[in-house]
């Protein structure tokens, strides 16, 4: 009796449109009911739309159903109009308007006041004349040192092993407890450019330390979702010798041309591509995507890729003027994600 | 248009590039001058002050070791003088009674007779105050009175007679009353973690607003040296800050290229944000009151015919005069001399 009487309330409260499922032949049963229970009913179901919500109903048993029967009646609907559309669409053929783009947060980005414009003369004069221009006149060759925190575990180990292969010129060095302000003026007496510092959490590397070396700035990076070579799926054999290209993706900003400048002072400068080997560095939504990869034109238009090497993302932390110098350095731009992080439509790099 | 009245910007801001930008803060722009045409890195702005006889020059010291003089009321640089001697960049420009007083980073402090020639090549008066130097200030009360301080360098004022004063280190606020025979500071306060590389003054209220290398701004009190509130918005180490005599204003730029100014009272907030494509060094706030006829004033300059603009700029420069009398409260930035500290003078001895 009880059954028969939730059936009917269920009935009353979806209203005559719903299409009633396996209650039906019960319904039909308990009709007759209807007369006594129809006092009681019309307050909640006749009206259109329904003057109460699904989410009123107490028993939780009930509701669950009424709600999956509303939502297999909207996923009907949403189809209905799909085909509707389509069959529109098919009707005018070329005369159709344009299928509308979807909203993404990377259509959505607010506009950044400091998105550099190719034109522009001052950012032009900045650049032509900041730490790296020597690098980018061809009047110095990158020369990097690669190390890790102090104690590194195999994965950090390995992982400097992979990154001195994709770097051309590079060399690891063992981190014996040394401090890096010690380390930083022997390695500008022996002419390197760059220094790599690869720091390291619970046995998995997560952060970055990319300083470039006369005197110049030294980025912060977390570093995250590492995969060393053995971890690449359908990878290509190992990385040969020859010099990468490097891609730099989307460094659109000011701060984004900088760190891409830091990133491009790594490999030497050299239009003339020997080897089919290329890096890239992929900024989207502030994070940098690292891939290595070798290419093959297999047309004009047709490219055949491998991932060999490493892959990383990194994530801008701070970007100090000078060389590394955690108390003293000036920074020129830090991340502050509770100033900077409360908008999810704006980006810094 | 390239409007260059004294009213037109607001805020003057010396950037890395050598290239002195006027910033309206009305209409958001920025108008920049360099005294080549091209920028170039080797007259990196490294000190500004304002000239003599009202906010109508402008006198920059370059990293070149020349200070350069421009005329806001004409929008260029008028004439430099080379002021050669010691090593590093000026840290401290000042002007008193047509002289002109320098000091750079190894310390040497020099006092030069001002002209816009070059014809007096050699300084009325040279001192040496110790390496390190990171400030030099002038006292607003006693214009002959300067104070050096910087890295492992004694703060020590001198009355171009000299007379010395204990330490001065990164990272805390001393402040100092050279009228109290003690020779240990009156108050130190902390804030942060990170080196202090600007401070400043607020009118009125004792109380003094720090930046450090992190971009964090505080106020901090001056009578208990605590915390009273910080400003949010800068992401880069903060190079200057200056408060207007009158308004709860501040003005802040630094090395993430934004000139920034922030509303110090009622409520404590961002006000004006303008991005400056090169790295600020050091800037200039106009202290003058009426920041707000700048629409009105383009026109008046294309209709009125050229003898009414002269009238209007004779009282311009008066008022802009005038309104410099008022408390320069630009304060050294190491031995902080504030007011209710003199007034106690006679006859008191502080702690």
């Amino acid at each position: 009796m009880a059954k028969a009487g939730d059936k009917s309330d269920s009935k009353g409260k979806k209203g005559v449109k719903r299409k009633a499922t396996a209650e039906e032949p019960q319904e039909a049963a308990v009709a007759e009911d209807g007369a006594t229970e129809s006092g009681a009913q019309p307050p909640k179901a006749a009206a259109f739309p329904p003057g109460f919500s699904i989410s009123e109903i107490k028993n939780k048993q009930r509701r669950h159903l009424m709600f999956t029967r509303w939502k297999q009646q909207q996923r009907k609907e949403k189809l209905a109009i799909k085909k509707k559309l389509k069959k529109e669409r098919e009707a005018l053929g070329d005369k159709a308007p344009p299928k509308p783009v979807p909203k993404t947060i990377d259509n959505q980005r607010v506009y950044d006041e400091t998105i550099v414009d190719p034109n522009d003369e001052e950012v032009a004069y900045d650049e032509a004349t900041d730490e790296f221009a020597s690098y980018f006149n061809r009047q110095t060759s990158p020369k990097i040192l690669i190390t890790t925190s102090d104690r590194p575990h195999g994965r950090t180990v390995r992982l400097c092993e992979q990154l001195s292969t994709v770097i051309p010129n590079s060399h690891v060095y063992y981190r014996r407890g040394l401090a890096l302000k010690k380390i930083i003026p022997q390695c500008i007496s022996r002419d390197f450019t760059d220094l790599i510092v690869i720091n390291e959490d619970r046995k998995t590397p997560n952060g970055l330390i990319l300083s470039h070396l006369p005197s110049g700035p030294t980025a912060h990076f977390k570093m995250s979702s590492v995969r060393l070579r053995k971890e690449i799926k359908r990878r290509g054999k190992d990385p040969t010798e020859h010099v990468p290209e490097i891609i730099l993706n989307n460094f659109t900003t000011r701060l984004g041309h900088s760190v891409g400048r830091m990133f491009a002072s790594l490999f030497p400068h050299n239009p003339q591509f020997i080897g089919r080997q290329v890096a890239t560095f992929h900024n989207q939504r502030d994070y940098i995507f690292f891939r290595f990869h070798r290419y093959i034109f297999k047309s004009e238009k047709k490219v055949g890729i491998q991932e060999l090497g490493p892959r990383f993302t990194l994530k801008l932390r701070s970007l100090q003027k000078g060389t590394f110098d955690s108390k003293y350095g000036e920074y020129e731009w830090v991340h502050k994600p509770r100033e900077m992080d409360t908008s999810r439509r704006k980006f810094h790099l | 248009m390239a409007a260059v009245g004294a009213r037109w910007h607001h805020v003057w801001v010396g950037t890395e590039t050598g290239i002195l930008k006027g910033v309206n803060l009305q209409r958001k722009q920025a108008a920049n001058f360099t005294a080549a045409g091209q920028p170039r890195r080797e007259e990196a702005v490294s000190a500004l002050c304002w000239g003599p006889g009202g906010e109508t020059q402008i006198l920059v010291g370059c990293a070149d070791k020349t200070v350069r003089y421009f005329s806001t009321e004409e929008g260029r640089f008028q004439g430099h003088k080379h002021c050669p001697g010691g090593e590093g960049t000026f840290r401290g420009l000042a002007q008193v009674d047509g002289t002109l007083i320098t000091c750079v980073e190894s310390g040497i402090v020099r006092v030069w007779r001002d002209s816009d020639k070059e014809a007096s090549p050699n300084p009325l008066l040279e001192l040496s105050v110790g390496p390190g130097v990171c400030r030099m200030r002038q006292d607003p009360a006693h214009p002959h009175v300067v104070a050096t301080g910087g890295k492992e360098n004694a703060l020590k004022v001198w009355d171009l007679q000299g007379s010395e004063e204990p330490v001065f280190r990164a990272k805390n606020v001393r402040v100092y009353d050279p009228a109290s025979p003690q020779r240990r500071p009156v108050l130190q306060a902390t804030y942060g973690e990170y080196p202090l590389t600007a401070m400043t003054l607020t009118p009125g209220s004792n109380s003094v607003i720090v930046g450090n290398t992190h971009g964090q701004l505080a106020e901090i009190d001056l009578r208990q040296g605590r915390l009273l509130g910080c400003l949010k918005g800068l992401a880069g180490s903060v190079r200057g800050l200056q408060c207007h005599p009158s308004k709860p204003l501040l003005a802040s730029c630094g090395l993430d290229r934004v000139l920034r100014v922030h509303r110090i009272r009622n409520p404590r907030g961002l006000e004006h944000k303008v991005y400056l494509k090169s790295q600020l060094n050091c800037l200039l706030l106009s202290g003058r009151d009426n920041w707000e006829d700048e629409p009105q004033e383009p026109q008046e300059t294309k209709q009125a015919s050229p003898e009414d603009t002269e009238t209007d700029e004779l009282w311009a420069s008066l008022e802009a005069a005038a309104k410099r009398k008022l408390p320069d409260l630009e304060p050294p930035s190491e031995a902080l001399q504030t007011r209710r500290r003199k007034k106690q003078r006679p006859g008191s001895t502080s702690t």
